[in-house]
Parts: structure tokens; sequence; C-alpha cells
């Protein structure tokens, strides 16, 4: 079932938390809302569901709506940020809730209920703890029993509260993997709330970036990597080297550092966004551009060789990051201290006053 | 996926005017109508009777009964004696919440129980038997008479009394807070080579006068109030051992509804403003400690 | 080791020690002697004159009237303080700050002043007592003025044990049973109740002792009729003012042992929570 978010506002007192959304969520996907903290994702999250309401707008299910509709009679299934297992009652027990708070016509016969639900504690692979209480599971544990939990009354929309949020690095990926199989294997509509962009990237088929209450982009996570829409998002998606200058004879100037620009843009001063895999390291500069760096430190954990570089002779606010592979470090064998020129093959170049980026690309001919 | 299911959620969109529900939990209504009723009938239309009898008299009529001299009297010795019964119970509260918090012994938990009897044992109950222990010929006081200490039927007994009933306010108030207290801020000051004593003063003290002085206030608050325990003890001597609340409940006695009302509006809004600054107090305190 | 490992201010063992000293002295003289004197007088006079004493028609009668009381009364606060309890913690609303506030009156106002109260307005010259009075209906001297000054002096309890225990659970599991379609009784029978049973009984116990011993508040509206409108507490008085110790400790010794059973109910309610609070393993790594 799909879900149309149309023209959402939410206040809390004189606090606005959304601005005017508006959004579809096509059916049988995995979206993911991603923002930082206090931005109103999980707001959103919990006005689909029903347990906050929207002072104006919409929610439609499928195309009805059922902004009048109360949580109880919403049928989505909903998985809270903290599990909020119930702790005097069982696994099984907690699983069945809501097979047994179905009106009694709705309601399955008890020995359906059971069967459901050892069908269920099968596919989280927890049969062997259906009488244990949830004080005595770990993390990742209650996790998927919370999630079995949402999923027995068979919701065409799973809702997801920080899903992995409470749990560490290795059981989080686990999680994760498992819980995109489940849904290829199901196909209900599914949304979930996150703060980490490599979560929202790997995990789903949509992303929607939500900042101070407003949707910022909706795109796939390959497009939304590739071509951010504004600068909040391109700071927000994975690491990204700036450098600031003055536009000059069509070059983009500061201090000794420059990069010559294939079209000029209006204004004085520019800003330029380039990824890390976006620039190489060469030991002299090119005709393109002139980025002088100090190496301060060099990192070989993952699949990358990560290079950490203080400029010279100019100035940035951060240190640049830029990834080179492990055969080309083997090559180079960059070091500590030595010098170096950056070379960029694609930018991002914001303009004075705008917020909506140009990308440029070099080719190969620097 | 069994169509029944997902039908019932959507197949009955209620019309877009219908007066929605916003609370997500039920029971709203229900809760808060007993709550209200509740309080309204049973805590503050008593009030009214007060003002009502309160305000059949002149002013001068009231100022004339509050201001008696054996009233007088009353307010001081009762004023008093909560005074130095709480000074006694931050004193000693703290002793027991800190000796209940830091250390082990035996007997701990028979102490930890203990503290708490003065709230569970009836005030009637605490007077006679401290009024019997203070006694010339009781178990305390053969002794202390043997000193010159005259302790029943003085205003001493009061304090004694007053101590007795209201001595778990402080302990309880303190404990939990000293429970919280991280063991780090003190090893970081004694790796910085402070002493205990200056440890205690500077880095522990600070982070418990807050309750200390809440524990206080409200072990004052109820000391104030305090009838039953000490009406057997004190003597109630006019001008010297008589406290407030007996000199109500004697104008009552009296019949004298007027004049046991308009003391009683004193001792009531005493005990109210003390109420809300203790209210405040804790909740600027709380503000200090969560930073909000 | 009999020390802890770590070093803490105060753990030197003399001050350690004197401090522990102090402190069992103190237990002792203010709380533990007395109780004892309480049973020690009652049983001065041997086992036989202490059943008689209790059997006495007037001990008997404020026996059977302060139970009654208690039954009226706990029932009564149990709802509200339940109903308190889940309005202010499950909502926002406004005045909701004011109402947690209000709830503290009866602990800060001296139950003499309690009681006054209810004589003036239920009184025969108060204005709601003379309307009554018109249908012939005393409530001020009898048993009804005993068991309204009881419910105010003990309505707290319950709420205050319950409000920052529910606080502190916060309301996701209810919200949990509301998506997955539980109704309203449901939620509350299934998820609240289990999660603040303890914290109720303790509410309970609280109120009943300190319904049972109340003494300034009923002292004011009963009218000390023997036989009559006599509470236990009352009784305990009169007897003690008749010089009859041994019967008034005789009495006042019942009322020490619902005291002492309330201390054993608090510490099997703690010594509860504790052994849940350990099987929490919240803070165990994930392995």
């Amino acid at each position: 079932m799909s879900i149309q978010i149309d023209q959402v506002n939410k206040f809390y007192g004189q606090f606005q938390a959304l601005h005017d959304v508006s959004l579809t969520i096509p059916e049988g996907q995995i979206t993911a809302l991603l923002g930082p903290s206090g931005s109103g994702k999980t707001t959103l999250l919990r006005i689909i569901a029903g347990l906050e309401s929207a002072e104006r707008g919409r929610i439609l299910f499928g195309g009805e709506d059922i902004s009048q509709l109360h949580v109880r009679d919403r049928n989505v299934g909903f998985v809270f940020q903290h599990y909020a297992l119930f702790r005097h009652l069982t696994v099984a027990q907690n699983i069945a809730f809501g097979l047994e708070s179905l009106p009694k016509k709705q309601r399955p016969p008890k020995p359906e209920i059971r069967a459901t639900v050892a069908r269920l504690l099968e596919m989280i692979q927890l049969p062997h703890l259906a009488n244990r209480y949830p004080a005595q599971l770990s993390g990742g544990q209650k996790q998927r029993v919370a999630l079995a939990r949402a999923l027995a009354t068979k919701p065409r929309i799973l809702l997801l509260d920080e899903p992995f949020g409470a749990l560490d690095a290795r059981v989080r990926k686990d999680l994760r993997r498992w819980l995109r199989n489940l849904h290829d294997e199901f196909h209900f509509t599914s949304v979930f709330v996150t703060h980490d962009q490599e979560e929202a990237l790997e995990l789903s088929d949509q992303v929607v970036v939500v900042s101070h209450g407003r949707v910022e982009q909706v795109n796939a996570p390959t497009e939304l990597y590739a071509r951010p829409e504004s600068r909040f998002v391109f700071d927000f998606l994975g690491q990204v080297n700036e450098f600031s200058g003055q536009l000059k004879e069509g070059r983009l100037v500061q201090g000794d550092a420059w990069v010559r620009l294939p079209e000029s843009p209006s204004g004085s001063e520019a800003q330029l966004y380039l990824r890390p895999h976006e620039v190489r390291l060469t030991s002299e500069p090119s005709e393109q551009a002139h980025f002088p760096f100090c190496i301060e430190a060099v990192s070989l954990i993952g699949s990358e060789v990560r290079v950490e570089l203080k400029a010279q002779g100019w100035q940035s606010e951060d240190v640049w990051e830029v990834g080179i592979s492990h055969a080309e470090f083997n090559r180079r064998q960059p070091r500590r201290g030595d010098r170096c020129y950056a070379v960029p093959d694609i930018a991002h170049l914001f303009a004075e006053g705008q917020d909506q980026p140009r990308t440029i690309s070099w080719g190969d001919s620097a | 996926m069994t169509e029944t299911v997902t039908q019932g959620a959507v197949a009955t969109p209620r019309p877009f005017l219908v007066k929605r529900n916003k609370r997500v939990l039920p029971g709203f209504t229900l809760s808060l109508g007993i709550s209200l009723l509740f309080v309204s009938m049973v805590l503050l239309l008593p009030l009214s009777g007060l003002v009502v009898e309160a305000s059949g008299m002149s002013w001068q009529q009231f100022w004339f009964v509050i201001s008696d001299p054996r009233v007088v009297a009353s307010y001081k010795v009762t004023a008093l004696a909560a005074l130095a019964a709480s000074l006694f119970n931050a004193l000693f509260g703290l002793l027991l919440a800190w000796v209940l918090v830091r250390y082990e012994f035996p007997g701990k938990r028979l102490v930890d129980a203990m503290v708490d009897l003065p709230f569970a044992l009836p005030t009637a109950v605490a007077g006679i038997t401290l009024a019997t222990l203070f006694a010339e010929t009781g178990w305390y006081g053969q002794w202390l008479s043997k000193l010159g200490l005259e302790v029943a039927f003085t205003p001493v007994g009061i304090v004694v009394a007053m101590a007795f009933t209201s001595i778990p306010f402080v302990v309880r108030t303190v404990q939990p807070v000293l429970e919280e207290l991280s063991p780090e801020d003190e090893e970081a000051a004694m790796s910085l080579g402070a002493s205990d004593g200056r440890i205690f003063r500077k880095v522990i003290f600070p982070a418990l006068w807050p309750a200390l002085v809440t524990g206080a206030a409200l072990s004052f608050t109820r000391s104030l109030g305090e009838f039953g325990a000490v009406i057997f003890i004190a003597g109630n001597m006019p001008y010297v051992s008589e406290v407030t609340s007996l000199m109500i409940y004697v104008r009552l006695q009296e019949f004298d509804y007027a004049a046991a009302s308009a003391i009683a509006s004193v001792v009531l809004l005493t005990s109210l403003v003390l109420l809300f600054a203790i209210n405040l107090w804790q909740a600027r305190f709380l503000r200090r400690l969560e930073g909000r | 080791m009999a020390e802890s490992a770590r070093h803490q201010v105060g753990s030197k063992p003399l001050i350690k020690w004197t401090l522990i000293g102090l402190a069992l002295s103190v237990t002792l003289v203010l709380l533990v002697i007395p109780l004892v004197l309480i049973f020690s007088q009652a049983f001065s006079a041997g086992w036989g004159t202490l059943m008689a004493n209790l059997g006495d028609e007037y001990t008997l009668h404020a026996i059977g009237l302060t139970l009654f009381v208690a039954l009226v009364t706990v029932p009564l606060n149990l709802v509200f303080g339940t109903a308190l309890a889940w309005a202010v913690t499950r909502f926002q609303f406004p005045g909701r700050k004011l109402l947690i506030t209000l709830i503290d009156i009866p602990f800060a106002i001296s139950p003499v002043v309690a009681g006054l109260l209810y004589l003036l307005l239920y009184g025969r010259n108060g204005w709601v007592g003379s309307w009554l009075g018109q249908y012939d209906l005393q409530l001020m001297f009898a048993w009804p003025g005993i068991v309204m000054v009881t419910v105010f002096v003990t309505s707290p309890f319950v709420a205050r044990e319950l409000i920052p225990l529910m606080q502190q659970q916060g309301s996701q599991e209810e919200e949990a049973g509301v998506v997955l379609g539980a109704s309203g009784w449901r939620v509350f029978r299934h998820i609240t109740l289990p999660n603040i049973k303890w914290a109720l009984i303790y509410g309970v116990v609280l109120t009943n002792a300190r319904a049972v011993g109340e003494f300034g508040a009923v002292s004011v509206v009963s009218g000390n009729i023997r036989g009559e409108t006599n509470t236990l507490p009352l009784h305990v008085e009169l007897l003690y003012q008749d010089y009859n110790i041994v019967g008034a400790f005789a009495s006042a010794s019942l009322l020490a042992a619902i005291a002492i059973l309330t201390l054993a109910v608090k510490g099997f309610v703690e010594w509860h929570q504790a052994r849940e609070r350990d099987l929490q393993p919240e803070h165990r790594t994930e392995k």
C-alpha cells in the first residue's frame, strides 16, 4: 500500500516541527527518512502511524484519507526506537498481543494464534526463547522480537523508528541484511527513520532527506549521493572537501591555491565541493588545478586508503580527505609530512547566493 | 496477507468534520474527570468553609484573635521547636543517609527499614510512647533527670516529638541524591590531591545540599502542623509549651469556631506558602541538574 | 575483601566505624527502643491482661470502626490515585503541574486544620452542613465525618507512589499496545497494571497505615463518643488520659503491629523492584 503525505504541518506550541511536508512513499519499497536529530523525521513517522496528529494536512494510505483514523484502526506495524516490549509478558505473549487484541469476530482461534507465533519465532530465529522475558534478551534479540510483534497482524505498512540506533556495529549490519531479506520476501511498504547516512543508503530504495521540518531531497540512494541538490544534503551525506575563493579570470583563487573553471559563473565568490573519491593525488600540480597540501595522516583500514591533507599556503576550514586504492598506495607510498597536490576530476560548484550546485567535470584532460 | 485485516483499516474513513480524538492513549477524559472531581470535592471545597467562616469576622476581630498573647506565644513555641527539630534532622538524617549509602555493616537493612517507622506509626502511639520514655520514671527520663535534664512536659519534649515524626523526610530526600553521586567526581578530586575533608566540603556537599534543604524544609512544614505526637509529651502549659495546632483544638473545644478559623487560616497560609516554595525550589534545582 | 576496593571519602576505618556507631545509636535510641517500649508496656501485666484489654467492648468497637474507615478509604484513594497518576503522566494539558502540587496539600496541612476545614463546611453551622441538617443528615461527630477527613489526609499516598514510577517508565509500552490495536481497558489491564503493581501495593499499604492511625483530623470531627465514634487511635488517647497506661499500650501495640507490617511490605516491594532492575541487561554489551 502506498503512503501519501499531503501538506502536513505540525506545531509544538510556537515551534513548527513540520512545514508543509508533501511526499509519496511508493508501495512495496523501503523508504528512509534521513536527517539530523531534531529535524522532524520521527515526528513525521509518528504522524503516519497516528501516534501524533498534524494541525494541517492529510495522510493517505493507498489513496484513501486515513487522517481521522485512530492509530488502533490503522493497522500499521510500528517498531519503537527502544523496542517498547511489554516487560511483563514473555516473548511469545508479546508477539501474540496484536492478534489477541483483534475484535472477537476477526480474532483467529487460539491454536491458530499459537501457530502464527511459532512461525514468527522461526522467522526471527528465536524459537528457543519463546518463554523468556524481554529483560533476559540482548539488544539484537529484542529488536527482532519487536519486529515479529509488529508483523504478527500482517500490516501492509511497517514503520521503524531508528531501528538499529541502540545496537553495536556488527549486530547492526547483520540485522540490516536480515531486514532487507525479510522485506524482499513479504513486500510490505516500509518507512524507517535514521540519522545514519550509511544505513539509509544501504537499506533503502528511496531516501528522503529531512532538515528543519522540510523535505530537502527525495531520491534513490545512488542518485542522492551523485547529485545532491543542496549544501545541506551535500554536507550531510558523506565526507566532503570544501574550497572557497574569489573568481578571477575564469579561475577560482584563494592564497596559493587555484582551479581553472570551464565556464565562469556570475558573482565574485564561489565554493567548490569535492568528494574524496573525485580527487586524485599527484606529486606535481596540473594545468587545471593547483592545490598544495601536506599529508597529515594516512589510514589503511577499509577497502580504500584514506589520506588526510592539510592546506599549504591557503586556508581550509577542515582537513581534506582523499581516498586512494591500496594498489596506488603501494605504488606511491605517501607518508606523513610529504608534500603533494590534489587534482579534481569532478566537483560541484555553488555560485554566490545559490543553493543549487552545478557539477563540473574536467574529464581526462587534467 | 489476509484482506480482511487491511480492509478494516482503510474501509471506514470518517468524514473530515468529525471532531478528531487527538489523544493516542485512552482514558484522558475519565482519568482527568475523576482527578478534578476528587481534587475539587475533597481538597478545594473544604477550603471554602474556612474562607466563609473567616470572612464573617471583621479585620479587628480577626487581628485580635490571631495576635492574642497566648496565641502568639504558641507561634513562637511551634516555630522554634520545628526549627530545632528540622536542624536536628538535617544533621542526623544526613548521617543516616550517608551511612546507609556508603557503608556495609551488620544490621544495615534493619536500619534502612526502621527509618520509615515514624511514617508508619500512628502519631498518637508515637506520642504516648515518647511521653512514657521521657517521663521522670521512664527509661530515658530517669537517666536524664539525674543529669538535671527535663524533657517531658517542656518545650524540649515538643522538639523530640517533632524530630521523631519527621526525620524520614531528610533521610529519604538525601539518600537517592547520594546514591546518584558519581564516584568519578570524588576520584578526580582525589587524583588532584584533595583531602577527604576538603572533598566532602567542595565536591560532595554542594551536590547534596539542595536535597538536604528540601528534606529539612519538608521536615519543618510537617513539624509546624504536628499534633498527635506533640500533645502527649508537651505538657501543654499556656505560654510555655502549647503548640498552635493545640490552640486551634482548644478554641474548638470552647466552640469558638471563628477564633479557631482565624488561627487556622494563619497556619494554613504558612503551610501553603511553604509547600509552594518547596515545590519551586525543587523545580529550580531539578532544572539545574538536568540542564533544562 | 572486606573493604571496598575503591577508595572513597570516609572509607578510613576510624571515620567509617565512628559514623556507623553513631547512626546505629541514633536508630536505637530514636526508633528501636520506642518500638520495644510499646510491646513491653502492652505485655507488662501479662498475656491475660493484654487479651482482656483487647477484648474489652469499647476496644473491639474501636477496632471495628477503624477497620471500616480503612475499608472505605483505601478503595476510594486507590481509584483516585491511579486516575490522577494516569492523567498527569500520560497526557499534557494546561494546569498539569498545578494538579501535581495540589495533591500535596494534605501533606502540608496540619491534621487539626484539616479536621477543622471539614467541620466548618459540613458541621451544623457550615453551608453544606446546615443544608443537610434540614434532611436530618449529620456528617460531623459521626462515622461519615471520620471517613471524609481520613480520605482527605490519605489522598496523596497512592498518587505519590505512582507518579515518579510512571513518569520514569514512560508511555512507549502503552503506545505500542495501542498501535497493535488493543482497547483502552486491555492496555491498562495487560500493560500498565503489571508494570505498576508493586508501587500500587505499597501505596495502598501506606494509605491503609495512615487511615488506621490518623489522630488529629479524626479527633476534631469525631466527638469522641465511646463505643460510637471512637477509632483506635482516639481510644488509645482516651485510655491514656484515664491513666490506664497498660490498656492504652495494648491498643497501641495493635497499631504498632500494623506499622511493622507496613515496613515489611515496603521492604519486600523494594527487594522485588531491585531484583527486576538487576534482571535488565541494559548495560551488557552485545555478543
